[in-house]
């Protein structure tokens, strides 16, 4: 019984990573860049929900709206100021960039909001679901619903309609895309803002779990979240899916039975082990380089 | 119809294309023959917009395409099957062919296109909902010509087209190249295959380290003796 209530605990910050996870994912696989600001995209999407709720005494669901909308924009913005200038320049003069802007983004937190530690408060259905013996907070079900469910729309958005098609094209051949008509710019947008987008919904999950909202609280769950899609495979929108969803759960199995303070050695040494087995990640695709 | 005049590409010191002209008239097959290096994919990409040309200008009915976004060149009617073919191998034929529609928005028109390319390419039919990476060379090549169509262009640039196809393949692919042109769609074809192209174009121009050295009909083009020395073979 206890085993199966970790296992569901472990799903539910499984799919907390498997959301932030796919914002790397999706951006790798088309902009073929990775974006290490995306965890603080996170964190302005939290301070973002926290003043709704708090401040404007917004509902949850209009909160989250409104992160998601400031979380898109952000992403958009960052991409065409920071990233769009180095199409041409070399992937470590671009992943620098991005670690700049991480910190940008975590410093221009600090001097609004100051480093102080906030409170996020309680705005999602409190109590639980107890069925025959065991029980699963709703806070839970609530993330595993919703991981679900973007999942499902994200799969038919990218296999389904022509913008989908059009990013399978660009994450394959640029070039050929182009020779499509494909406006690849238009393409890479549409990605930071339907990951940055997640990353909002992320931020209200995570914070409605562990209620505390600071400058630097993007900057694990990234990390984490970006394991997950090295370990799943990294440019693979399931492997995000399945990377976050075990990553979480071997987290929290780990916590429960071996130790707390050597939880999150353990998920780093998983990954090391899945990487040594399989390079590519759990359903990531061999790239051949073009010669 | 297209034209180009005084090309010149760059690739950091090293000048690929030296300043060459030449031109293709509506309803024409002209061909583009050449050693490899001698600078006729560069020539594809340039006119595609891929690659800037450091100087000349390349005319598509009047409208200048080095100053037009490279995406928005499909939709002005010209449309190119590339070197290698690169078709997304990760997505199936149907798919593939659906992007080469991507600029049109008359979905009854692309419908009925798709069936004149699945009439084309009876093969790719057949194979429609398979993945475009599970194909053989040769029906690659089908889709990749198959997928320009899609876009309904009234000129298409061929790069390469019977590259390692096997000889009765070749002869396919160039049977189906002169009915495309014959359906009423101008052709601008590069090839190493210099016979073959050379039998089908109306016109030629022969490309060497970056010029254009020769040009003429084709059948003129087929017996002159240097061509037949350096490209078909003595």
């Amino acid at each position: 019984m206890e085993f199966i209530s970790y296992l569901v605990n472990g799903l539910g910050l499984g799919s907390v990573y498997a959301i932030i996870a796919l914002g790397y994912t999706m951006v790798y696989g088309i902009a073929k860049m990775l974006n290490f600001a995306h965890g603080d995209v996170i964190m302005i999407g939290a301070y973002i929900s926290f003043f709704a709720l708090m401040n404007f005494g917004l509902p949850i669901i209009p909160a989250t709206l409104l992160a998601i909308i400031c979380c898109t924009i952000l992403g958009v913005v960052i991409e065409k100021l920071a990233y769009k200038p180095l199409r041409q320049a070399s992937s470590l003069a671009v992943l620098i960039t991005a670690i700049g802007v991480s910190y940008f983004l975590q410093n221009g937190a600090q001097l609004l909001w100051t480093s102080a530690t906030k409170v996020y408060p309680s705005a999602m259905p409190s109590g639980s679901l107890t069925l025959g013996g065991f029980s699963i907070s709703w806070l839970t079900l609530i993330t595993i619903g919703v991981c679900l469910l973007i999942m499902a729309v994200l799969t038919t958005f990218i296999n389904k309609t022509k913008t989908g098609r059009a990013m399978r094209a660009c994450s394959e051949d640029k070039g050929a895309a182009i020779l499509m008509g494909i406006n690849v710019n238009f393409i890479i947008s549409v990605t930071f803002a339907i990951g940055s987008g997640l990353a909002a919904i992320a931020s209200v999950l995570l914070c409605s779990t562990y209620p505390s909202v600071f400058p630097t609280l993007g900057a694990m769950p990234g990390i984490k979240a970006f394991t997950a899609a090295v370990f799943g495979g990294i440019g693979s929108i399931p492997g995000a899916f399945l990377g976050g969803l075990l990553l979480g759960i071997i987290e929290i199995l780990a916590k429960a039975y071996i130790s707390t303070q050597l939880s999150d050695a353990i998920v780093f040494a998983v990954l090391i082990v899945v990487l040594l087995i399989k390079p590519t990640g759990l359903l990531g695709r061999k790239l051949s380089e073009k010669v | 119809m297209l034209k180009v005049e005084n090309l010149k590409v760059q690739y950091g010191m090293i000048e690929a294309i030296k300043g060459i002209s030449f031109e293709v008239n509506d309803g024409e097959i002209v061909t583009l023959i050449g050693a490899n290096g001698a600078g006729k994919t560069t020539t594809m990409h340039a006119i595609s917009g891929l690659v800037k040309p450091s100087a000349g200008s390349i005319t598509l009915n009047g409208t200048e395409l080095t100053k037009v976004q490279p995406y928005k060149i499909v939709d002005m009617g010209l449309a190119q099957v590339p070197e290698g073919r690169r078709v997304f191998a990760q997505q199936t034929v149907e798919e593939n062919l659906i992007l080469g529609a991507y600029s049109r928005k008359d979905k009854e028109g692309i419908a009925s296109d798709l069936a004149d390319v699945f009439q084309t390419f009876p093969r790719l039919k057949e194979r429609r909902s398979q993945l475009a990476g599970t194909l053989s060379g040769g029906e690659q090549q089908m889709l990749a010509m198959g997928r320009a169509l899609m876009a309904k262009p009234s000129i298409v640039l061929m790069d390469e087209p019977s590259m390692g196809l096997s000889p009765l393949l070749v002869s396919e692919i160039f049977h189906i190249i002169e009915d495309i042109n014959k359906k009423g769609t101008t052709v601008l074809l590069v090839e190493q295959n210099a016979k073959r192209a050379l039998s089908i174009a109306h016109r030629a121009y022969v490309l060497e380290t970056g010029n254009i050295t020769l040009s003429g009909t084709g059948a003129e083009l087929a017996k002159d003796e240097r061509v037949r020395k350096a490209y078909l073979g003595g």
